[in-house]
Order: C-alpha cells, then sequence, then structure tokens
C-alpha cells in the first residue's frame, strides 16, 4: 500500500457555527470515510474545526489556467458591478 | 512497589498506586511502541494518527503516574517513575510491549486495547478517586476514537484483498494469547475495585469482546480459538523479551542526563 496508490482528497474544515468550510489542503486515503478521519488527524489537532468535509480530488472540475484571460479579465473594467456608486442613507447602519 | 502480590501487609493505599500504576504504565508503554511507527507507517497520513494515538496514551499516562506518587507515599513525579524504574517494576500487560509488526498486527492490537480502554474508562468514571474519574472521562473520548481507527482498517483490510485478508487474519491470531492478561483480576485490581476507586478488569471483558467480534464479523474474519499459550505476569512485573530494549530506548536519555531540562 504505497502512498501512490491512494486517492487523493480535498479537504474543507468549518471552523465554527456560521462560517463556511473552508479548503485547508489534502489527504490520501483509501476512501471517503477513512479520509474524514486522515483529515481529523492532519487539519484539527489543534481544534481548528467543528466539521469536516472531504470532496475526492479527481471529481472536481476546475477551471483551466489557460483560459485566465477569457475567463476572468473581462471582468476587469466593469467597475460598475461593485456597489460603490449608491449613496448610502445616514440612518441605515447594515447596508 | 516490589512487595506488590505478595498479599496480607498490602495497605488499600498501596494496592490503590499499584493499580493505577498498571493502567498508567499500559498508556505510557503503548504509547512508546506505537512511536516506533514514526517514519515506518504505510503512508504519511497513517504515520499522523499512529502518533495521535500515542499522544492520547501519554497524556493519560501523566496523571495517572503522578497520582501513583501521590499515593503511594514516594513522592516521585511522572519523570521518576517513566524514567527512572527499571523492569520489574512497570506493571504494564506484555500486548503493549510487543514490537512493530506488521500493519495489520498494530491495528489488531489497538482494537483490542482501545476496546479494553473503553470499557475501562466508561467505568472508571463512577471511580472513588476523583481525580482518576476525572481522568477516565477526558481519556473515554479519545479511546473511542481509537478504536474507530482500528475498527475502520480492521474491515478494510479483513474485507480487502486475498493478502490483506489472510495477513489481517493472521493477525488476529497474533494478538489472541495476549488479550486474556488485559481482562485478567490481579490482587491489586481486586484491592482497588473493593474500595470502588477501580474496577474489576474481568467485568470489561464482555462488552469488550462483542465490540470486537463485531468488528471481526464485519470484516468477514474470525476470531481464533483459545491458544494453548497465554502472556501472563505484566502485572507483577514479569516481563517479555522486547520489554528491556523497549525501556532502554524511552529511558536512555533521562538517565544520561538525570537532571537536564530543556
Amino acid at each position: 500500500m504505497s502512498e501512490g496508490t491512494l486517492p487523493l482528497y480535498e479537504v474543507f474544515v468549518r471552523a465554527k457555527r456560521g462560517l463556511s468550510h473552508v479548503h485547508v489542503g489534502s489527504v490520501h486515503a483509501p476512501d471517503a470515510t477513512m479520509a474524514v478521519r486522515n483529515a481529523r488527524d492532519l487539519y484539527t489537532r489543534r481544534q481548528e474545526g467543528v466539521s469536516i468535509w472531504v470532496v475526492a480530488a479527481a471529481d472536481i472540475v476546475a477551471s483551466s489556467p489557460d483560459e485566465k484571460d477569457s475567463f476572468f479579465d473581462p471582468a476587469g473594467d466593469k467597475v460598475y458591478r461593485h456597489p460603490t456608486f449608491y449613496n448610502v442613507p445616514e440612518d441605515v447602519e447594515y447596508l | 512497589m516490589s512487595d506488590n502480590g505478595t498479599g496480607g501487609t498490602f495497605s488499600a493505599q498501596a494496592a490503590s498506586a499499584s493499580y493505577l500504576l498498571g493502567l498508567g504504565d499500559d498508556a505510557l508503554v503503548y504509547a512508546q511502541s506505537l512511536g516506533s511507527w514514526l517514519t515506518w507507517a504505510p503512508a504519511l497520513e497513517e504515520e499522523m494518527a499512529l502518533a495521535n494515538v500515542a499522544l492520547d496514551l501519554i497524556g493519560q499516562a501523566r496523571p495517572l503516574l503522578t497520582l501513583v506518587g501521590q499515593l503511594d507515599g514516594t513522592g516521585r513525579s511522572e519523570d521518576d517513575l517513566a524514567y527512572q524504574r527499571d523492569e520489574r517494576d512497570f506493571h504494564n500487560v506484555h500486548l503493549v510491549e510487543q514490537p512493530r509488526g506488521d500493519f495489520a498486527r498494530e491495528m489488531a492490537r489497538m482494537l483490542w486495547f482501545a476496546a479494553y480502554h473503553r470499557e475501562l474508562y466508561g467505568a472508571l468514571r463512577a471511580s472513588t478517586e476523583p481525580t482518576l474519574a476525572a481522568i477516565a472521562a477526558k481519556a473515554l473520548k479519545e479511546v473511542r476514537y481509537h478504536f474507530d481507527h482500528a475498527s475502520q482498517w480492521v474491515v478494510r483490510l479483513g474485507d480487502g484483498t486475498q493478502e490483506s485478508h489472510e495477513r489481517m487474519s493472521a493477525a488476529l491470531s497474533w494478538a489472541a494469547p495476549y488479550v486474556d492478561e488485559l481482562f485478567e483480576d490481579d490482587s491489586s485490581s481486586v484491592s482497588a475495585a473493593g474500595t470502588g476507586l477501580g474496577v474489576l478488569p474481568s467485568t470489561l471483558r464482555p462488552a469488550a469482546q462483542v465490540a470486537v467480534e463485531a468488528v471481526v464479523t464485519q470484516a468477514t474474519l474470525t476470531l481464533p480459538p483459545p491458544s494453548r499459550w497465554r502472556s501472563r505476569g505484566g502485572r507483577d512485573g514479569v516481563h517479555s523479551e522486547p520489554m528491556g530494549a523497549l525501556i532502554a530506548e524511552m529511558q536512555h536519555l533521562a538517565r544520561a542526563h538525570p537532571t537536564a531540562t530543556w
């Protein structure tokens, strides 16, 4: 059972109630159940979390670095998408 | 502690200390054994898992040994007890002092030991000694995880390939002769159970056995029949051959520099 034969899982940890799960790293494991346990041992040693998700790395569909130009650059000059052109009324505290 | 097991003149307090020494030494020595997996585990993730278990066990051994030093009247610290005793003064069972075998053996050992530990600490939460009850309450959560970890692997190896099935089966046969000693009522545990501080090991066996059998069955394995030979004597300080080397490795730094601090 060399490490090379074990599939890779991406690990997401929720730090506390109310926060979302955040990607913290990856683990090798024979299956998802063991991946959760390995993640517990590797990524919550110092009480970093209250919940763990794992996802098989092979199941993640990602954008490609080659597509960076067409994917992300077109948003660069569209400053009007940032909600900074409104005057916030004084009495509205939490907008 | 040299008069352990001779009965008669044994005070209740000394018996309690002797009982606790067995519990503390089981945890300490098993932690040392698990430490030998560092750089040898099948995967980095598993190495971390085994080290975590070992650290849990050291965390249990420390307050137990401290309590021993308070109860036996010698005032020895946890470090005195861990590093300044000779082999015959250790009261751990033989199972935990066996050297690292293959990974299946380690999981067989952890399955049995954690099953025992779960029942032990579950019962000790009701100890009349408040410190021991508190140690047990904290440790129970840890050893539940140890049992889970071992269960996961025993099932995967037993219900895995032909090779892993055979090796897991062989590992259970290897561990079997060491199991009886875990659940044996020696004089100090009888005395400690009598005062309400401790619990009779034999009363822990039925539940531990059921838990182990459930895992073994799920792993498509069967427990081996009783072996002709079984280990005995650990609680009286009589150990198997690997114990000397284990103690030497564990103690050599502290013995070479007796008053060193860092």
